[in-house]
Formats: C-alpha cells, structure tokens, sequence
C-alpha cells in the first residue's frame, strides 16, 4: 500500500537524532565519500580578487563580478560593464547577491524521506546515497512505466544539464512554468504574427524610442534591470509613457498618460486603439503594404471597435484613447507596445498579445529604431554526446488535439499530465524540480499536491528549503551561483555576447553544482556516453575553444563582446524578408490560428466580475525581490520583509479596516490565506481591485525569515482560466474578501483544499 | 491623502517608527539636575541673605540630597552613554555650542562643590559627627564654613546655569520642534526651583519657613503656568511642525498625560491646597509637595518622549 | 570643495538597491540602515502623483549634529563631509536627537554613526557605493563649488529641492523635481 506523501514542515533526523530513536536505522558514514567538504580556509588564495560570473537572482542573468575579502570570503556582487544586460549596474537583488550565499537557512545535506515511528521525516544522508536511491527509483520508473514518464520543472541555469540527463534518460517533458504560467501567450502571440517570439532579454528598443506603452506592465516594480535602465533613458529624453493599469504604478507614476483601466478589459482597448490607428490612416502604409498580409480583414473586423464602445468597458474616455493612438503614430516607428513578460491573465492573452503584436505592426515598429531591433547571438557547440532516444509518448498526451501552438512544454500540463487518469496511459511518474518552488508557482496549489501524491519519485534539487521540498522524496542541495560554474551565457542582445559564471568560493555545506548532480546520475543511470567530459571546466574550454576563446580567457574577462555577423539590427525599413510565417508576412490575420480552429484576430470578450463585497486580486512585483525565492535572502528581507495588500480608502472606510491592520483573505473557492496580511489603505489602487506582491506567507518553517511573513496570493489563485490556444494559466479571475479575525470555517490547511470546488474555465468561454 | 512611506525597510533600533534614543535616563537626568539647581540656589540665596536659622531646612538640610541627586543623575547619564569607555572625551574638549558639553563641564564643577557646600553642614544636623577624626577633613570643613558667603556666590550662579541647561539641553535642538522653543529653559529652570521648594516645604519643621516656602512655590507655580501657556500660543502661531507640536498636548498622543498629570494634578491641585494651608486649613505637608514633585517628573518624561515624536519629515 | 548629491526624483523607481550597496560596501551592521528611500504619494485616485527620493545624510553646511557634539567626535572633513570619529564619540546620542532628518543611528558598537558620503571611494576618485550602482542612474555625486562639474551644471538647468529648509541645515542633497 501507497504511504501518503506528507508535508513535511521542520523534521530532520540527523545521525545523532536517529541513535536516539532507537537505531531504528543504521547509522550513517560521516565521511563524505566524493571528499568534496572544502573547507573555508582553504580559499585564503582566493583573498582580494574577482571573479565572473553572471546573476542566478533572475532571469535577466547579468553578468557581474564577485569580489572576496582578505579571508577569500565572497564580500560583494557588482555588476560588469561589458555587459549589455546590466552596463555594469546590478538591481537591488544581483547586488544582495551574497546574502543569497551566506543565508544560514539554505539546504546544507543530501536528504531522503523516512519513516521513523509512523511519522515520515527526512533523514540526513550522503550523497553517494542519495544518488543511488534517486538511480533506482527512475531505473524502476522506467522498466514500469516507461522513462518517458519522468519530468523536469527547472527555472534557472542548472536546468540545461538536468534537461540534457532528462533526454539522454528519455523523457521530453522538460517544463519551466516562466513559459504557462507567465511569458508564453506572449510568445505564441508574437511568433503567430511575426513567426517570432520575443525570448529574453526582450528585443525593445526603449532606450532609443519616443513612446513606450505598458499594458500591465510595470518596469520598475519589475526589475528587469536593461529595461528599467533605458526606460531611464526615456524619461530624461523626454519620450512619451502610456501605462494602462488599474493600480498607480511606479511606471504610471513617471507616465504622461496614465489610464486607469478597468481590470480584465484591456483587449477592448487594444481593440479600439487598432480601430483609431487604421480609421485614421495613422498606420504606416508602406511598411504594412510590404509585409503585412490580412489588412483588409483586420480593418473590416476592428470596425466596430470604437473609442465609444471601449469607453463603456474600459472606463477609459474616448478622447484619451483617441489623444493616446496619436501619440503612438506622431512616434511611429519609435513606438513599442510593449509585450509584458507575465501575461496569464484571463485565458485570452494569446490573443490579447496578437493585439500586441498587431499595433506594433502597423505603427511599423517591428525591426525598426526605437521599436524592436533585431537580436543577435552566437551559439556554442554541445559538447559531443550521442544521440538522445526519441520518446514516444509526451506531456500532451494527456491533451490530445489541444495546445499545438505551444512551443515549449507546459509546467501545468506536467503537472495535470501527473494527476491519474484513467483515460490515459501515460502518466508521470517520477519529477525533478529544480530552482522552481512549484507549490507557490503553480496556480491550483490543490491540483499542484494531488500530482505530487501520485508520484513515486519526487526529487528536489534547491538551495533553500522551499516549500515544494516539504513533499519530496529526496532533496539535494543545490549550491549558490557564487560556488560553481555553469554554462555558458549566449543570450541574444544588440550584440552578441557571452558570460562566464565561475566560482568565488567552494561550495558551502554539503551542496554541489548541477553540472556534477547531472553527470553523477548519468553515470548511475548508464548514461556515462553523455556526460564524456571529465569536469565542467573541460567541457567549457573545449566549447569555448571552438569559437576562438577559452576558459582562461573568459575567467579573466567575464563577458566577451562580439560584433554582429550583419548590419541589420534594425532590418525592416523596406528591405525584402521573409517572415517566418504561413505566408512568409506579418500576420494580421493569423492563418496558424485559422488552421488550429481558433480565432484569427482578436475578438474582445468580456470576463467574469466579483460580486459585491469582493474585490479582484490583483499581483505583481516588488523591486526588492524575485518571487518567492528571494524571500528569505537576509539582505533583502530587510528592505522588504512582507508583502501588503493595496486596498482603496473608500474601501478600507467601507470595511472599517485602518493602514496596518492584520486581515486574512477569503477568496470566490472559500480558500483563505494561512497566515493573515497587513493593510495598506493607498489611494494607488482602485475601488474594484485589491493588489498584493506575489512571492510571500512562506508556509515552509525552516525559512526562519519569510516564515508567516505576508500571504501567498497563489494560496488564493485556484480558479484558473486556461488559455485554449497554448494551455496558458490565467490567474486573474479570482476575487477575494476581508476578514479582520482568522476564520473558523477555514480548511487548517488550505493547500490541501480538495478541489471539488475549482472551476477550470475555457478562455473566451466565460 | 498624502501617504509617506520609507519603502526600503528601515527599521534603525530606537530611530524607526518613531525616535526613542532617549528614554527615562535623560527625563530621570533632567529632574534631578533641575531640583538640585533648585535646592542649591535656595540654599546659596539665604545663606548670603544670612538667613540659615530661619530657614534651617532650605539651608542645611535640603542641600544635604543634592550630591546623593546629582551622582544618581550623572548615573543615569552614564547608563545613556553607549560608548562607554571613551566618557573621558566629553572632558577634554569644551564645545561652547553643545549644550551637553556645557552640562557636562557645569555638572563637573558644581557636582563637587555641592558635596563640599553639603558637607559642611553636616554637623549642623549631626553634631556628634566628627569626620572620623581625620584632620584634613575637618580643616577642609572649617575653611568652608568660613568662606560660605564667598562659595555662596559662584554656588547660586552656577545652579541658574544648571537649572537653565536642563531645558537648553533640549531647546537646543532645532529638529524636535517641541523642544525647540526659548520658553523651555525658563520653564525647567522654575519647575525645578517649584519642585526644590516643594521639597523644603516637605522638609522643613519650621512654620515660618514652610509658609514662606509654600508662597515661593506658589509663585513659581504661577510662573509656570505663564509660560506653559506662552508655551502652546507661541507654537500654535508658529508654522506647521510648530502648530504639530501643541496638537500633542490639544487632542493628540499625551493630551491626558499632559492635561491631568502635569497641569492639573502636578500644578493647579498642589497649588489649590498650599493656598488653602496658607488660609488655615490643615493640609499634610507631603500631600502638595508630593504632588509638585512627581508632576515635575513627568513633566520631564513627557517632554522627552513627546519631543522626540515631533519631526519636519514623515 | 563641496561635496554633494543631486537625485533625480523622476528617474528613481524606488529599488532601494543604494540600500543594499551601502550596506554592502560599508558593513552596516544588519537591521540598520545609512540611507533608505521615501515614497509620497498625493493626489485621490486616479489624480495622483508620487515622488520617490533615495535619502541619506545631508551632509549639512550648517550641521546642528556637529553643533550638538560634546566631542567633537561629529566634525566636518574634507569637502564638507560629515563624519564620527568613533575613538571620540561617547555614544550620548545628542546628534541624533539633532538631525531633522533622522540619519543617524547608534551603531551596536556605541558609536553614533551615519553615511560618509563612502569618503573612502571618494578619495579614490570613485562615486560613493549607492550612486555606482543605480540603475536608473538617477544620483549624480560631486563638487558644487566646481561649477564645470556635472553635479554643478545639473543643480543649476533643473528645478530642484532639498529636504526641511525651514530647518536652516543648508543640506546639500539636492532632489530634482
């Protein structure tokens, strides 16, 4: 009989606990076999130098410096110059990058979980052990299941080796949820219109544009560091901002225009500002002649979308829209409607960012100055390895027909691919989670648990005990981008580059890198051929020798710039190409959408509302952090150690409740928050919405800072509506309600809600 | 609405939410720096008006706890102090604009002098006591008493300064609008003179002496209530941190504290029952005097904590 | 010489990383902070208008912390720069009790202590920690009595403010509006 799979919140059996239970199990060999345990004094040659690396605290990945102090102790994190990502100047979080390193909180062994006396806890094991267990379980996963039935979720660098174990192992269902849960409506979007995603860095050219529209979007509280630093170009140049958000953002606050739209209505608007823009020829005629197919459709589709009938949905006055559209075209081309990053909102974002993508195209700002430039990157060769064995089944199985767009694996679609069916074959059976807390990640925490239960292997690899460690198997620590290498960054920029991510000191504890924990259980797994490099500074140095560098070289200079193979950064101002789409044009009038039965332009749909006496939830970002991973980081715990909820004075006088006060939030499932959250009475947000930083109300205790710190707005999105284009989970359908006294009715603990009560909605349907 | 807000977390111990680097310490400090100015200046004034025998307790014995004040104030200034060992630095400087400075150097003078003024008239009250024979002890005493008229004078000016200071310790500080009003050094120097005749009122067993005392104190009641009064109109015609400032006392945090503890029963009660003792009614002596003396005790706790509360920003 | 700092409220997002940089760079001890950032907002939805300014020590010309000083530990140093001898200080706490602006803190060490304008970069030709790392590059630090240097030219083309006038301080961070 299957054992449940416990939360495990602070159990830790050491060797010296487990004697004392009775020698329930043998005792364990201190020594570490692989003799790995470096130890502080070891790195007095390391005093007063720098090495490369490139941050880990975000996606934006700048390249940066790690200075150590006279004892060879990592003392600072400063950005590098050479670098396009960042010019030499870190965000808030890449300069607390030590505190990332030195928090006493972080993964320090290798553990299993066990079951000491009817309770599960995990106990302290070797790595040898902790390899060998994870070996077997996925050697047992494949001879009865099959290996396709393994899975990744990764967010970061270490993910490539993880994935390339993955492949080798036999499994494709390698997910990232930055793609379902955040960027990839706008990817299917962009790529439907322009057969091109956007990627990241995303390719604006804000510093050189005269007008930037952000639609939900707020640089600054997001501290995507190239874009704020040339949003910071814009405003001293005077260029226009348009920012449409219900909530006053920092970005609204620097805004010419700020229009605060009514929430779940922005497609109406896009609508009405394509309507204006071609009604009164503000569109660029002879970039649209020569690349656009389906303008006529598009114009006999958006006729009826005025600034009067937006007006009735948005809130937002014709004459702004109409004023806002002019601005646009007196910019265009130097105009960028800028596609967002997190955009799983309402289960149409695909097409909400067709809208997008489509106002960029006719105000001709796609490979154009001050709109869109043309990336450039140059790739490193793999290291030779042999073929990966191509899987027969996938994650999609479990979705037959649906989501054919998606152009990178869904980390919900695992999820739900791992939920038992009976009427699918495959199901997943074995996880690796690496760099991603899934529980705090995943909207649906319930649905999120009830795969987990289904596993018989889950294997966290992290630095810090997120809360998805609670329900693992086996936990390996990860150690911190400052103690290992990793590969090489080739991101795609104005130019190309690459990165170096070196150590500035061993490992601390017993964590090791994920180049050596993939290589390790390929080994264990036979997949030796894989991993035929000796250490990752070989296979490194054999790459960059490849293209006329080399590890030395690149240790010395942490980024290496090189010059575009052409001069088309800006490529599209009258120049012949070729669009990577079915008709080799921009598509206004998308035939890859046609084909797979779904909208070929963007029709508004009008979303659920709350009823009285809720509010919408409404999440975002602080500068001071990244999601939940950064919560902890005892030097940015001190700038922000929880997060609020933004409620309207009206509202707050409505509700009687005073700045400060401690409220738990009841959302349309009955799910309340497990710990309560303080009141900000600001004027910043509206009346309809209630606002509040995504990332916080760790439930996890061994995170002795974020513990209880603020609540989890994931906690409170379990009502998701899904994107039928590209399987994206929108998030902001859902609508809470205050209570100033902790609930009796509540669930104990709402992350094991059942989840009768969840309503998955089909986007546009609702 | 205007909200402000410090977004970056600052949480400076003692600085943030609100300033409270001076607790009980410095209000302790300033009460007894303000009776022992009190208690010496009327001691210094009738010993050159040659008064002693009939004021025997303003005189003789009341000067008699003002080294035992002083050294439990300069104690409590001591405990303030966070760098301890480097409390020699205050004495080899003088920083004529730093009032701690000055307090620093009066206390240092007048600390001794105060023993040396009490000393001699130990004797007076205990007569049997012989300074355990040592001769330089009594020599020493015997040119005190003889010079008394003469230490007297620098005595009696150095308790103004001292009295003054402890309200220029505070008024000198122009970012704690509540502290910063001239009015202040006045007002602690007659509360501590009110607060010292109070004491000698408590003190004395001569009828003379106490209804003399008892219309001292009684002016200087008066005295303070002027100037608590100037106080708040001089605030309330200032500008907005200023009218901020009188909103503590007129509807804000220590309104009750201020209106019920310091003026009414540590000024106005006390003062209702010395003028019904001056009329002949039979009034405990402690019962006012009691009453004078924790008001001024409060009054210092609350001008500290209250002072600290009022800023130009946020 | 003077040494100052100009900010540029428009171009400030409120990262607060001259926080952590300061932090960083100058060992503050943790759970204090040398300089923090202030976010107002006014205005009734949806008129409304923030100013965000990163702030710190204003390194007076008119210091009331140098005058409150029994000691002299709190003295100006080159360029104006306020700073603690903390062999000197007595930890009385008068200079921050002084400050209009609430700059300083008693370190745990005892010591009254505050921002140096990072004195030591400075003497190396360097920004202090909090200007080099600012995205935004909203900080510009400098020599106002250099009328060529960018501190100078800056203060001078654009409107700008400092913190409590009416405290006759005569700081010098200017804050452009």
């Amino acid at each position: 009989m299957k054992t449940r799979r416990e939360f495990i919140k602070v159990s830790t059996i050491g060797v010296g606990s487990l004697a004392a239970a009775g020698g329930l199990l043998s005792s364990l060999p201190i020594k570490d076999i692989f003799g790995q345990s470096q130890k502080v004094e070891n790195n007095k040659s390391n005093a007063n130098k720098q090495f490369p690396t490139y941050c880990e605290i975000c996606f934006w990945q700048c390249a940066a410096w790690v200075q150590t102090d006279e004892n060879g102790e990592i003392k600072s994190v400063t950005g590098n110059v050479d670098d396009p990502h960042c010019n030499g100047r870190l965000c808030p979080r890449g300069t607390a990058g030590v505190g990332m390193y030195k928090d006493e909180d972080r993964l320090k062994n290798p553990k299993i979980r066990t079951t000491v006396n009817g309770k599960q806890v995990f106990k302290d094991v070797t790595w040898e052990e902790a390899l060998d267990y994870i070996a077997v379980k996925m050697k047992k996963i494949k001879v009865e299941h099959g290996a396709e039935c393994t899975a990744l979720f990764t967010h970061g660098s270490g993910g490539k080796f993880l994935g390339h174990l993955l492949q080798a192992f036999g499994s494709t269902n390698i997910a990232a949820p930055s793609y379902a849960q955040c960027r990839g409506p706008r990817e299917v979007g962009f790529i439907a219109t322009f057969g091109a995603g956007i990627g990241s860095p995303e390719p604006t050219d804000i510093r050189n544009s005269r007008c930037l529209v952000l639609i939900g979007s707020h640089i600054g509280e997001n501290m995507h560091n190239g874009q704020v630093q040339e949003m910071s170009d814009m405003i001293r140049n005077n260029a226009t901002i348009i920012t449409v958000d219900p909530r006053f953002s920092t970005a609204a606050s620097k805004s010419k225009y700020w229009l605060p739209i009514k929430p779940a209505t922005d497609l109406a608007l896009l609508l009405a500002w394509i309507h204006e823009i071609i009604y009164n020829d503000y569109y660029d005629k002879a970039y649209i002649e020569k690349y656009a197919h389906g303008f006529a459709e598009l114009k006999e589709h958006v006729k009826n979308y005025t600034p009067e009938w937006a007006y009735g949905i948005t809130t937002i006055e014709p004459h702004v829209i109409r004023e806002t559209a002019r601005e646009m075209r007196n910019a265009s081309p130097s105009v960028i409607i800028h596609p967002g990053r997190h955009v799983t909102w309402y289960g149409d974002d695909t097409q909400r960012l067709r809208a997008v993508a489509i106002l960029n195209a006719l105000l001709g700002s796609w490979g154009r100055r001050g709109g869109f430039y043309n990336p450039e990157s140059l790739h490193l060769p793999n290291f030779p390895a042999p073929k990966y064995p191509k899987p027969n089944r996938d994650w999609r199985d479990a979705f037959p027909g649906k989501f054919n767009l998606a152009g990178l694996a869904l980390a919900s679609g695992v999820c739900d691919a791992t939920v038992p069916s009976i009427t699918r074959d495959c199901n997943i059976k074995g996880w690796i989670v690496n760099g991603t807390n899934l529980i705090e990640t995943l909207p649906d925490q319930a649905n999120t648990i009830k795969a987990i239960e289904a596993l018989d292997l889950l294997v966290v690899i992290d630095t810090m005990p997120m809360e998805i460690t609670g329900y693992a198997d086996v936990i390996l620590p990860e150690c911190t981008y400052l103690e290992r290498y990793d590969e090489i960054r080739t991101s795609a920029h104005r130019f190309p580059t690459f990165a170096l991510r070196m150590p500035a000191h061993a490992p601390l504890y017993d964590s090791k890198p994920d180049w050596w924990i993939a290589k390790e259980l390929g080994n264990r797994l036979g997949l030796s051929d894989y991993f035929a490099y000796k250490d990752i500074e070989e296979m490194l140095d054999w790459q960059l020798k490849s293209v006329g560098s080399s590890l030395e070289e690149m240790q010395k200079i942490g980024v290496k710039k090189f010059d575009r193979e052409e001069d088309n950064l800006y490529s599209l101002n009258g120049e012949d190409y070729e669009f990577n789409t079915n008709t080799g044009k921009i598509e206004l009038y998308s035939t890859a959408l046609e084909e797979e039965g779904f909208d070929p332009m963007p029709k508004y749909t009008a979303h659920p509302e709350p009823e009285a006496g809720f509010y919408r939830l409404n999440y975002g970002r602080a500068p001071m952090h990244t999601f939940s991973r950064t919560a902890n980081n005892p030097q940015l715990f001190e700038l922000m150690e929880e997060n609020v909820v933004w409620v309207n004075p009206k509202i707050a006088e409505e509700w009687s409740l005073a700045n400060g006060q401690e409220v738990w939030l009841e959302n349309q499932d009955g799910v309340v928050t497990e710990f309560p959250i303080k009141v900000r009475v600001t004027e910043r947000i509206r009346f309809d919405s209630v606002y509040m930083v995504h990332g916080f109300g760790h439930s996890k205790k061994q995170l002795s800072r974020a513990y209880g710190r603020g609540a989890s707005d994931t906690q409170l999105v379990t009502r998701v509506m899904l994107d039928p284009i590209m399987g994206g989970t929108g998030m902001r359908g859902n609508f809470v309600t205050f209570h100033t006294s902790k609930p009796e009715k509540t669930v104990p603990d709402s992350r094991k809600v059942e989840s009768s009560k969840l309503v998955k909605e089909e986007g546009g349907k609702a | 609405m205007k909200e402000e807000l410090i977004i970056s977390g600052r949480m400076n111990p003692h600085v943030d939410p609100i300033l409270n680097t001076w607790g009980w310490e410095i209000a302790f400090y300033l009460f007894v720096g303000g009776i022992s100015a009190g208690l010496l200046f009327f001691s210094a004034l009738y010993v050159i008006r040659k008064k002693e025998d009939i004021y025997p307790a303003a005189v003789k014995l009341a000067p008699l706890f003002v080294p035992i004040f002083l050294v439990l104030g300069l104690g409590a200034l001591f405990l303030d102090l966070h760098h301890k060992l480097y409390f020699w630095r205050l004495y080899t400087t003088v920083r004529l604009e730093s009032p701690m400075s000055w307090g620093a150097w009066t206390l240092m003078i007048i600390t001794p002098l105060s023993i040396v003024w009490a000393a001699s008239f130990v004797k007076e009250i205990w007569p049997k006591f012989n300074w355990w024979n040592i001769k330089l002890l009594n020599d020493i005493e015997k040119i005190v008493i003889k010079n008394r008229v003469s230490i007297a004078w620098p005595l009696i000016v150095l308790a103004v300064v001292l009295g003054i200071y402890t309200g220029i310790l505070l008024s000198a500080f122009n970012a704690r609008p509540l502290w910063n009003t001239s009015i202040l050094g006045p007002l602690f120097l007659t509360s501590g003179l009110s607060t010292a005749a109070a004491l000698i009122v408590w003190l004395s067993k001569s009828k003379i002496e106490r209804e003399i005392f008892t219309k001292i104190d009684l002016l200087l009641i008066g005295i303070e209530l002027f100037l608590i009064t100037h106080l708040i109109m001089g605030f309330l015609a200032g500008g907005q941190v200023q009218v901020e400032s009188a909103q503590i006392f007129l509807g804000g945090a220590f309104t009750t504290y201020f209106w019920v503890f310091i003026v009414m029963l540590g000024l106005i009660v006390p003062a209702v029952l010395e003028v019904m003792e001056l009329y002949g009614f039979h009034i405990p002596a402690f019962a006012p005097s009691m009453l004078v003396i924790a008001g001024g005790i409060i009054f210092r706790f609350l001008m500290i904590e209250a002072g600290q509360i009022t800023r130009y920003l946020y | 010489m003077r040494y100052a700092m100009a900010i540029d409220t428009n171009l400030c997002v409120g990262c607060s990383d001259c926080v952590v940089a300061c932090q960083v760079e100058n060992n503050v001890p943790v759970g204090y902070a040398r300089d923090w950032v202030v976010e107002v907002t006014e205005g009734t939805y949806p008129n409304l208008a923030i100013e965000l300014r990163s702030e710190r020590c204003n390194h007076c010309d008119n210091s009331p912390c140098v005058r409150a000083c029994p000691t002299g530990a709190s003295h100006y140093a080159e360029g104006g720069i306020v700073l603690v001898t903390p062999e000197e200080c007595i930890g009385c706490a008068a200079c921050i009790e002084s400050c209009p602006y609430d700059a300083r803190f008693t370190h745990p060490d005892g010591y009254a202590d505050k921002c140096t304008f990072c004195i030591h970069r400075v003497q190396n030709g360097q920004d202090p920690a909090c200007v080099s790392v600012c995205p935004t590059t909203c900080m510009t630090f400098g020599d106002m009595d250099d009328p060529n240097s960018d501190i100078s030219k800056l203060v001078k083309s654009r409107k700008s403010k400092v913190l409590a006038p009416e405290a006759g301080t005569n700081p010098n961070i200017y804050y452009l509006t």
